[in-house]
């Protein structure tokens, strides 16, 4: 059983990164976007058990770990 | 008198921290490794510089796990005195200790640098000799040093006298050009609000020699002894 | 990846010449298997065997009082007395910064920080020597921004402060750049290690990070010119875990704080395969390993995988039978991977088993004394001539000298390199005294009153006019960045940086720098401790110039004797120390590529004798407190030399007046601009103008007082003339300017 986790800087927060590479799409001549916000993405293999306990982990896991809630939002995603 | 130098895996700044407290400011100094559940017998308490756990995930996230930071959290409690510098600073933020968030520096670039310091308050043991407005030459060297907060905590951290460093001008203004990463309101080091537990990005302990180029950082430490000397210590 | 049938062709493809294949057979006295082939590919490389060059540095001098380790280990040491040592080494990291710059350039810093620690120093500071081509070249600012990122990246997270080094840009290295890293260690004498696998039976260690794919044949690669195809070889590069190296460092420290080892040695180029086979060969034992031991990352690795695995923060150690356990003990509170993979033999043969068979079997001597040593021919190339012809009469004068000033002082390989320099943690473990910027970085050694001085240098554009004249400059100025901090040049380190060896032109280059380094080496009674050749810098067969890049290690018994470049106070006078020397020499100068495009005529003439007796004058200077500042001529000529001590400084630019020193019949832009090897700009205060000019009679120093510090204007009289400040904004700014970087 996988599972994605991916976190990002929560709405208000500055993202030198994106801001830069924001820049950069537009040097190259890419147009149409109209912001660019950098995110972490984590692919986690777990042992199989049910959803719900696996996503009461993850909340924990997120919550105490993965993510810093004071700058950043978190989304699970569970498969299989 | 004896102070603790953390050490975690990836501390790299524990050394210079070492060297300042125990050949500059004469205090008694012991490492102490991260897996050390206990800080008896010590006075202070330095969380030093460096890359633990090589900033992966986020800087000092991963520090923040280790059994020493239960036993600093209980002594910073008891009202024990705390300084956190640089990645130090990084993960007593990440700990709860303090309030915020480091994000990375506006530049995208690492900065090692002399910046110049506003001392904002003296209410901390690590600040009691240095009067309110005076400036400090320290050098920063960081990739994160970006300190972030929300409106209402940057408020209440003004409110409540809890900012005790701000990046400033030679002159003491504190400007965006004096800013060398981009912190909210020019924040360099802030405080808890008992006033016991101090974090900055600046390094003093790489300052506390005038044949290194300054000997600012010095206050800082020598504030230390004279706060631990008043109580007996 | 699975085992392959062994052929000439296959051979080939791992390039060994057909005559080197059938060695190989001779020695074995049968056909290699693919592994057996895979671990000579790599052994019998340029990298690693030093084939082409080997007897030219044998030309290099290597004993000297001090020296306690010359070449031939993983760094050189030298005593600096009290019991002290300091072990140093510079290695190249070419062809993989020029294919991922950032890792490219943070596994090179890595690679070198293994090789200082390795021999039980601590690394206290490390210098970085790049060349890019030109400014404007298209890849040139990517290159620029990820190899200095890299560096930043490893050096400041593993803790040991980049605290100086050059910049250059040229045209020649457009396609191939150069990112030679050097690192400096102290070690106290009776903690000193060395990568030897001594007394049979002994336990032969793993230790670090877990085996991947990575890098396989990285060693091959850096031996071989560059193609269209280069930029595809993307996956050979290693990944730097800078985290997981200063686990190393300090479980290694702490392992050699006992005395449970025999023998430690990095798994660099080559991995397993080289730091098996050399500490083999240094101890004349033989090993046996057992590869199912290995700590493995990846599945389905096969033993010619695992053999020649470059994967980084890798070491192997021989240990003394019975304490295993310790060693253990120690890796795992650092949280590595630890593994007793085999054992010392005493056969002189190395074993490699898996999974229960016997996968190669070669005498340790076939691999190391017995690989081929080439006397390649040489020859000077026939375009030499008309290089070093040069007629500065018809060169056109600039109408506004003030205008050419600027721009060479802003010009990137000129202006100010905060920008880099910013980037790198410079001050970690508080000893850096000069800051980058100076001709040296100066650093303490705690608990002494000692301090060490390191200069790196290297003119291209002299050595490929004349490689001979061009390697002796390269020592002499590396040598007087030194002397001009104060400090004795006590030994060096290199990084021979070339073309393609088979190539007589370039085999020529390269003797002939050898020899002119020797000769310059001799001179100084400075030794060779350790170094790196790197050949086949060739893209598209066209080379870069020869560049023997040279670090100089100096001594300071008084580190608060020390000095700096840049002018003290206003009021101090200014001299000329080596006026005599003075002369218009245009050849291979910065003034006559960036004004006028040309790289021609012949370096500047050395006088070695007057160079040694300049040094020691610059010493006894220094040592007796007679003088603010040094600061020696070399790229920019005088005017350049005079601009620098007046801009550089920390505190802000000042002014200074001058008179021209060249007779007036000289051109102006000529006087200006000519480069001079042996001449060195002096400051002092006023008082100290006579005992300053008594100090350099016994040397047999000429002294010419030029003028005075001070005002706002930086003036040389009747010639030219700049405001300080409008120089110093141009010289901060050039350097993002001329890259197209960002602030």
């Amino acid at each position: 059983m996988k599972a994605k986790i991916f976190v990002t800087l929560k709405k208000g927060v500055l993202d030198p990164q994106g801001k830069a590479i924001h820049a950069s799409l537009t040097h190259l001549g890419i147009g149409g976007v109209e912001d660019v916000r950098v995110g972490k993405f984590m692919e986690l293999t777990l042992k199989e058990t049910g959803r719900d306990e696996a996503r009461m982990r993850l909340e924990e896991a997120c919550r105490r770990l993965l993510a810093n809630t004071v700058i950043e939002d978190y989304r699970i995603e569970i498969e299989g | 008198m004896k102070a603790a130098v953390l050490v975690f895996p990836g501390s790299n700044c524990d050394h210079d921290a070492y060297h300042a407290l125990k050949y500059v400011a004469g205090v008694d100094a012991e490492f102490v490794w991260h897996k050390q559940s206990s800080l008896a017998g010590f006075d202070a308490v330095v969380v030093p510089g460096g890359f633990t756990y090589g900033d992966y995930l986020r800087t000092g996230a991963l520090a923040k796990l280790s059994p020493v930071m239960g036993a600093v959290k209980r002594f910073a409690g008891e009202g024990g005195p705390v300084i956190g510098i640089c990645n130090g600073f990084q993960i007593l933020l990440e700990a709860g200790l303090l309030p915020g968030a480091m994000i990375v520096n506006g530049s995208l670039h690492f900065v090692c640098d002399y910046v110049y310091l506003a001392a904002e308050t003296s209410r901390t043991p690590f600040t009691g000799r240095i009067p309110p407005g005076s400036i400090l030459k320290v050098p920063v060297a960081h990739y994160q040093g970006n300190y972030f907060a929300d409106e209402k905590t940057l408020f209440s951290l003004e409110e409540r006298g809890q900012v005790v460093f701000r990046y400033c001008t030679p002159d003491g203004r504190i400007t965006e050009d004096a800013n060398p990463n981009g912190s909210a309101r020019n924040i360099a080091g802030i405080c808890n609000e008992a006033g016991n537990v101090l974090g900055m990005m600046p390094h003093p302990e790489r300052c506390a020699e005038a044949v290194l180029g300054s000997e600012d950082g010095r206050q800082v430490f020598d504030s230390m002894v004279s706060w631990l000397k008043e109580r007996g210590k | 990846m699975r085992e392959m049938p062994v052929s000439p062709e296959r051979a080939r493809e791992h390039g060994l010449s057909g005559e080197e294949f059938e060695r190989i057979r001779t020695l074995l006295g049968r056909d290699p298997n693919f592994t057996e082939l895979g671990i000579f590919s790599v052994m019998w490389s340029e990298h690693c065997s030093y084939k082409s060059s080997r007897i030219h540095l044998k030309k290099f001098p290597t004993r000297g009082p001090r020296v306690l380790q010359g070449p031939g280990e993983n760094a050189g040491i030298l005593d600096i007395g009290e019991g002290l040592a300091v072990s140093f080494k510079m290695e190249s990291h070419n062809h993989p910064s020029y294919i991922e710059p950032y890792q490219g350039a943070a596994t090179g810093v890595g690679g070198i920080l293994r090789d200082v620690f390795t021999m039980g120093a601590r690394p206290i500071a490390s210098l970085d020597s790049l060349r890019f081509g030109r400014p404007d070249h298209p890849r040139t600012r990517y290159l620029v921004n990820g190899v200095v990122a890299g560096i930043a990246g490893y050096g400041n997270c593993i803790g040991v402060p980049t605290v100086g080094g050059e910049v250059s840009f040229d045209e020649c290295y457009d396609g191939n750049i150069l990112v030679n890293a050097f690192t400096l260690g102290i070690v106290r004498h009776e903690r000193i290690w060395r990568g030897t696998a001594s007394g049979v039976g002994n336990p032969v260690i793993y230790v670090g990070s877990k085996t991947g794919r990575d890098g396989i044949h990285g060693a091959t690669m850096a031996s071989g010119e560059f193609d269209e195809k280069s930029e595809e070889k993307r996956p050979t590069v290693q990944v730097g875990d800078p985290f997981t190296e200063k686990l190393l460092l300090e479980a290694c420290l702490e392992l050699m704080r006992t005395d449970a080892i025999v023998g430690i040695q990095d798994m660099g180029a080559a991995g397993l395969t080289s730091s098996s086979f050399e500490m083999a060969s240094r101890a004349g034992t033989g090993f046996l390993m057992d590869l199912d031991r290995v700590p493995q990352r990846e599945e389905g690795m096969i033993p010619y995988e695992l053999m020649l695995s470059e994967s980084q923060e890798r070491m192997l150690i021989v240990a003394k039978k019975g304490r295993e356990d310790e060693v253990r003990a120690i890796f795992e509170k650092w949280d590595l991977d630890v593994s007793v993979i085999g054992e010392v033999t005493g056969d002189g043969m190395g074993r490699v088993q898996w999974r229960g068979e016997t996968v190669a079997e070669i005498p340790v001597a076939a691999l190391t004394d017995q690989a081929p040593v080439y006397d390649r021919p040489s020859a000077r190339p026939a375009v030499q001539d008309s290089l070093q012809s040069l007629d500065p009469a018809g060169l056109p004068a600039p109408s506004d000298l003030a205008e050419v000033w600027v721009r060479l002082m802003s010009c990137p390989e000129m202006a100010d390199k905060k920008w880099v320099f910013r980037q790198y943690d410079h001050m970690i473990r508080t000893n850096t005294l000069v800051l980058p910027g100076s001709d040296a970085a100066v650093l303490r050694v705690k608990g002494t009153g000692k301090g060490i001085a390191m200069s790196v240098d290297c003119n291209s554009r002299y050595c490929r006019l004349d490689p001979f004249v061009g390697g002796m400059i390269a020592v002499c100025e590396s040598a007087r960045n030194v002397s001009c901090a104060g400090a004795e040049p006590i030994g060096l380190t290199d990084c021979l940086n070339f073309g393609n060896p088979e190539k007589p032109e370039i085999m020529w280059q390269f003797r002939s720098a050898i020899e002119g380094m020797a000769k310059a080496c001799e001179a100084l009674s400075v030794p060779v401790v350790s170094g790196n050749v790197s050949f086949y810098n060739e893209t598209m067969g066209k080379g870069i110039h020869p560049t023997p890049t040279v670090a100089m290690v100096g001594l300071l018994e008084d580190a608060s004797r020390h000095l700096v470049q840049w002018f003290d106070a206003e009021g101090d006078r200014i001299f000329l120390a080596g006026a005599d020397r003075l002369g218009v020499h245009l050849g291979g100068s910065l003034y006559l590529r960036e004004a006028h495009g040309k790289v021609a005529g012949t370096p500047p003439p050395v006088d070695l004798d007057h160079e040694r007796r300049l040094q020691e004058f610059l010493r006894a200077a220094a040592s007796d407190r007679l003088v603010s500042s040094a600061h020696d001529l070399s790229e920019g000529g005088f005017a350049c030399a005079l601009a620098e001590s007046c801009i550089t400084r920390p505190d802000g630019a000042v002014g200074a007046r001058v008179v021209n020193p060249f007779a007036e019949a000289i051109r102006a832009d000529f006087a200006m601009f000519s480069e001079c090897q042996g001449v060195v700009l002096l400051s002092c205060r006023p008082a100290g103008r006579d005992a300053l000019l008594a100090a350099a009679r016994p040397f047999r120093i000429t002294m010419v007082e030029v003028g005075v510090v001070g005002g706002e204007h930086i003036d040389i009289e009747g010639v030219a003339r700049v405001g300080a400040a409008d120089l110093h904004k141009a010289w901060r700014e050039g350097f993002a300017k001329g890259l197209g970087l960002d602030g």
